[in-house]
């Protein structure tokens, strides 16, 4: 069964670019969404992560903050 | 056991494990990360073949070329203890411990902290060493930028298109850092500077809500939301406890990228070499890596 992925990220994040990239060479689909312009969005990945800093990831409910690969990959059963 | 142990893989280690492949070296790779600083980097304009790549980019084919050897490689292992005895060089990691004949040493520098209260707890809760990243998540917020180098005002003026107001907080008398960035950032009315001021302290809730600076012996609290500490890097060089450094922590090398140690190497931002540049990195990996060819072939 296929996990639902979302990453909140900025474009100018390094970490935010390698775990996209990750994400695609292991084509795992995922929403990407951007909260330098999303206040909303910005708000909703602090009250998730508990802290203010991208990437922040959402595989079914369960949140990794950074480009942590091993986290990722268990997360999605990888 | 290895005839090389390379320790890091930014550009130096990556480059040398390239040079260390394609002499068909039985070696490892014990890396943190993979990219190190590089990766961090934002616009990079200076890389020969590239007239503008980005950090992740770069390091991206860095490490695609390092992958097409097959090649030995721990990934999130830390070293913790290198030394030198009469069976060869011991390598110590949070994991295990390995042995080789030689060793590169290329594992890079790392952001410098404040060493203040709240520094820690305050940490991705508002508090940020990597502008480049957490820049846009400070919107039309009061933050401050600590440091007056190039890094500093690199920050700076990231924020002035993002931020409220931005009070820039150097403890020496004067802004060092390029010419045209000090311009840019003094022209800026978002931007307040606070010479000869140290900050003593990060203050806030579940959030960063305030820092504490002194200034002229007299101590004041300023509102702020995002703290960006850019004072500068140390090198990643505490596990090596045998090898001659200079007063910077930085590991001295001659011009063969040799320690003082025999069968021990360094390269890239580790080393006392100047000029800290992502290409003088990955040329002082290829030397290093050559280096450690030479004296195994010397020393049978």
């Amino acid at each position: 069964m296929d996990k639902k992925v979302k990453i909140y990220s900025t474009p100018t994040c390094p970490f935010c670019m390698m775990t996209k990239k990750f994400l695609k060479e292991n084509n795992i689909d995922f929403e990407d969404i951007d909260v330098s312009t999303d206040q909303a969005k910005a708000q909703e990945m602090v009250q998730k992560s508990g802290q203010m800093a991208v990437p922040v990831l959402d595989i079914d409910g369960e949140i990794i903050v950074g480009f942590d690969k091993e986290k990722i990959r268990k997360a999605l059963g990888l | 056991m290895f005839d090389l142990i390379i320790i890091g893989a930014g550009p130096a280690g990556i480059t040398a494990s390239v040079y260390a492949a394609r002499k068909k070296m039985n070696f490892l790779v014990i890396t943190k990360d993979i990219g190190g600083q590089a990766a961090w980097s934002g616009d990079i304009e200076n890389y020969t073949g590239y007239q503008f790549i980005t950090g992740p980019e770069l390091t991206g084919k860095f490490e695609e070329h390092m992958r097409k050897y097959s090649i030995e490689l721990k990934e999130n292992e830390e070293v913790l203890e290198l030394k030198r005895k009469d069976d060869g060089v011991w390598v110590k990691t949070d994991k295990a411990t390995y042995q080789a004949k030689t060793a590169v040493i290329a594992s890079g520098k790392r952001s410098r902290e404040l060493g203040v209260p709240g520094e820690l707890e305050f940490k991705n809760r508002g508090l940020t060493y990597c502008a480049t990243c957490d820049a846009p998540l400070f919107a039309e917020k009061d933050v401050a930028v600590i440091g007056g180098g190039n890094s500093a005002l690199d920050a700076t003026l990231q924020l002035i298109r993002i931020a409220k107001h931005i009070y820039l907080i150097n403890i020496t008398s004067a802004l060092t850092g390029d010419a045209i960035m000090r311009e840019k950032v003094r022209e800026s009315k978002k931007v307040s500077i606070l010479n000869n001021t140290r900050v003593t302290a990060v203050l806030g809730d579940r959030m960063v809500s305030g820092i504490k600076i002194k200034r002229e012996d007299k101590e004041e609290t300023l509102p702020v939301e995002g703290v960006f500490v850019e004072i500068g890097l140390i090198p990643n060089s505490e596990f090596a406890k045998e090898l001659e450094k200079n007063e910077l922590g930085e590991i001295r090398v001659n011009c063969r990228s040799e320690t003082n140690i025999p069968g021990i190497f360094a390269a890239g931002d580790v080393t006392e070499v100047p000029a800290k540049q992502i290409i003088v990195a990955a040329g002082e990996g290829a030397k290093a890596a050559l280096s450690a060819f030479r004296y195994l072939a010397q020393h049978k």
